[in-house]
């Protein structure tokens, strides 16, 4: 039978904006008055503000009537931009703070990989800190004892486990750390972003852990920004907004809803001068037809317009290509076709097409910016204005496994025996 | 947390609702923390002395050079009589206990604002950080006991008009009401701060004066009567004459004095407790 192991109700969580010192006793007498008025706090409008992260004053709702539940043994991808909130739940979760209103109901126990090393002291040994952080997180000398030697293994310090983590070198302190919580088997397990430390040996046995952690029937929350690696470990996923929950669903309904969020037109980050201006773009195949997806080796277009303001001598257009890292992994600009877009005269609009040919890098998601400008300055600058995914297929590589993660280009390779 | 089930199917272990009531304190987790006590006890004297020629050297100095200090300015400067005692071991005696009071109160008075890093990322029972440092406190209290005793018997070899008497047995009481005072007056202080930092400021001076006002470089005798009721009212008063009486053998020790400083331990530390739940749960929003 499956259990609800996690279940939110109305959870809304409401901070306080600004420097909290100087003023907050007057604040505070202000409240106080006006409640033995009988008038309604001033500080707190809670009817108000049907919109979020609204600010009330000095106030700001980071979390607004949350539902959901999990069940016993469930991923869940937790997915949303930045200040979505998704810190903020996973601090009501490991309790590091209350709900403003709502319930959050728990069964068994939490471990949060909230930030790996907390309470790691410089001047204590490895062994020591080992001792201090799991019992940080919650495990008794006995329990620790019975694993350590577990835990030296999964961290690979062995050698050092005498000598003061302060010696250690950032990766060995990171792994270290996660080791403890790793084997901290708590019936739910938290973890944030983690993974964006350590080396890929590193992420690797991490990612396996808690892949390990689910497949033993246990809960798992997953928060990162890299999708590739949601979609690979968790099976549901909710995805915040601006304080609220927006969707909640099976993981690649929730990646996708939250890939096309994210180029949303009204998110764009623009700069430049304007004085030629990017009119429309889009990512087509040979056939002109608009696409986002596309397999290794594939060729794509992009086809861009743009009117001059001002009257240009002459004018640059490049695509930078992101992975969903934000890594910048392929730059293409006209000068590589000693192409050129010359004499712009006021008002005129021009359209030109770009072929990208033979795409390969490693299968994932990716993101293209387009710059318009020349040596005097930027004229229009569009960050990560278009996606596209890349799928590995059989025509560049026929390899029938997936291609590895750490790497980020394909090499075509061809064998044969001497 | 909460941990009575709502109806027979739902077995949450934990609720987390917005207002826990205020008299919801729960010693059972602080108890199933225990070994992380031991840990942060062990961290701190660690790391105190980590990479320190002296070592634990350090707690002696502090001390003795105090004592010289007051045995120059309040001994033979001003002149303030001490009951008949060599000067070194009646200052060093009121030094020694209130040390142990100030250190406990400055150090747990911080709890909230030296933490928060790490209380903002785990949860733990938070009254655990107070209560280690004022365990640790005692590791170093018992070092200056032990130089303490050792030149009491230095004294009372040389000759000297100082006998410990029976007395003695009462110093692990006194050393518990100093420690729940100190703590007391310590998680109240870091519960406000964490909303008006100006006690911060308030707390290291507000230390050093209720010293004076504490029968340490005077003897409680020199007092004169209609201040008396003052000195008095102050908890640390009967606590540290005890302490006299049971190490030098002057005066007598006051019962009524011990049961009013142990009153208002028990109440202190019940506000205080009161307030310091209350304040963890939510403090991370205003720190």
């Amino acid at each position: 039978m499956t259990d609800v192991v996690i279940k939110f109700e109305d959870v809304s969580k409401q901070y306080r904006l600004g420097v909290v010192g100087t003023g907050t006793l007057s604040h505070d007498l202000n409240r106080l008055f006006a409640k033995m008025a009988g008038k309604e706090d001033p500080a707190r409008k809670v009817g108000v503000s049907n919109k979020l992260n609204v600010r009330d004053g000095d106030y700001v709702w980071a979390l607004r009537d949350i539902n959901f539940s999990l069940n016993d043994g469930e991923v869940l991808g937790v997915v949303g931009k930045n200040g979505a909130g998704k810190s903020t739940l996973l601090k009501l979760l490991s309790r590091v703070t209350a709900p403003t209103t709502g319930v959050i109901k728990v069964k068994g126990r939490i471990a949060s990989l909230l930030e790996v090393g907390t309470g790691f002291h410089p001047e204590l040994t490895g062994r020591e800190n080992i001792f201090l952080n799991g019992a940080i997180l919650g495990m008794t000398k006995r329990e620790i004892k019975s694993k350590f030697d577990e835990i030296v293994d999964f961290s690979g310090v062995s050698k050092y486990v005498d000598t003061p983590v302060k010696r250690y070198s950032s990766g060995m302190y990171v792994r270290l750390a996660f080791a403890v919580a790793a084997h901290l088997e708590p019936e739910i397990l938290i973890v944030d972003e983690v993974l964006a430390v350590g080396d890929a040996e590193f992420q690797k046995k991490a990612i396996g852990k808690m892949q390990s952690v689910s497949k033993s029937g246990r809960t798992v929350l997953f928060v990162s920004h890299n999708l590739t690696a949601v979609e690979q470990l968790c099976t549901r996923g909710i995805l915040l907004q601006n304080g609220t929950l927006l969707m909640e669903g099976p993981i690649h309904d929730i990646t996708s809803a939250y890939k096309k969020s994210s180029v949303d037109e009204t998110n764009l980050k623009r700069s430049g001068t304007r004085l030629v201006e990017m009119q429309q773009y889009k990512m087509t195949d040979d056939q002109g037809k608009e696409i986002d997806e596309l397999f290794l080796g594939d060729n794509f277009y992009v086809e861009a317009s743009f009117t001059a303001r001002e009257a240009a001598d002459y004018a640059d257009f490049t695509l930078d290509i992101r992975n969903d890292s934000n890594e910048f992994i392929g730059h293409v600009t006209n000068a590589d076709d000693l192409f050129e877009i010359k004499n712009i005269a006021k008002g005129e609009n021009r359209k030109i097409r770009v072929e990208v040919k033979d795409i390969s890098f490693a299968p994932g998601t990716y993101y293209v910016s387009l710059w318009l400008g020349n040596k005097y300055g930027t004229f229009d600058y569009i960050e990560n204005c278009m996606r596209f995914t890349i799928k590995q297929g059989e025509k560049f590589i026929r390899r029938p496994f997936p291609f590895d993660k750490r790497a980020k280009t394909v090499l075509r390779s061809i064998w044969k025996a001497l | 947390m909460n941990t009575k089930p709502l109806n027979q199917q739902d077995n949450w272990s934990m609720i987390l609702r917005p207002k826990k009531s205020l008299f919801e304190v729960n010693l059972a987790e602080l108890w199933h923390y225990r070994d992380l006590i031991a840990m942060f006890v062990k961290r701190d004297f660690v790391s105190k002395f980590k990479q320190t020629i002296l070592g634990p050297l350090w707690f002696i100095v502090q001390p003795l050079l105090t004592t010289l200090m007051f045995v120059v300015v309040f001994g033979n400067i001003a002149g303030i009589p001490t009951d008949g005692i060599p000067q070194v071991l009646f200052y060093m005696t009121g030094i020694v206990g209130w040390n142990y009071f100030s250190t406990c109160l400055n150090d747990t008075s911080q709890t909230f604002i030296k933490n928060a890093s790490i209380f903002g990322k785990v949860y733990f029972p938070r009254l655990a950080m107070p209560i280690s440092v004022v365990i640790s406190n005692l590791v170093s209290f018992a070092i200056q006991f032990v130089f303490l005793l050792g030149f009491l018997i230095y004294f009372i070899a040389k000759g000297s008009h100082v006998a410990p008497g029976i007395e003695i047995l009462l110093v692990p009481f006194l050393v518990l009401l100093i420690a729940g005072l100190g703590l007391g007056f310590g998680i109240i202080i870091s519960s406000l701060t964490t909303k008006y930092r100006d006690l911060v400021h308030l707390v290291s001076f507000g230390v050093t004066l209720w010293m004076y006002a504490t029968p340490i470089i005077y003897p409680l005798s020199e007092i004169p009567e209609k201040y008396k009721a003052y000195v008095m009212a102050n908890p640390m008063t009967p606590i540290v004459e005890t302490f006299k009486t049971a190490l030098l053998g002057v005066g007598s020790v006051d019962y009524f004095g011990l049961l009013y400083s142990f009153g208002f331990m028990v109440v202190l530390l019940a506000i205080g407790i009161l307030i310091f739940n209350k304040v963890e749960r939510t403090f991370m929003d205003t720190v």
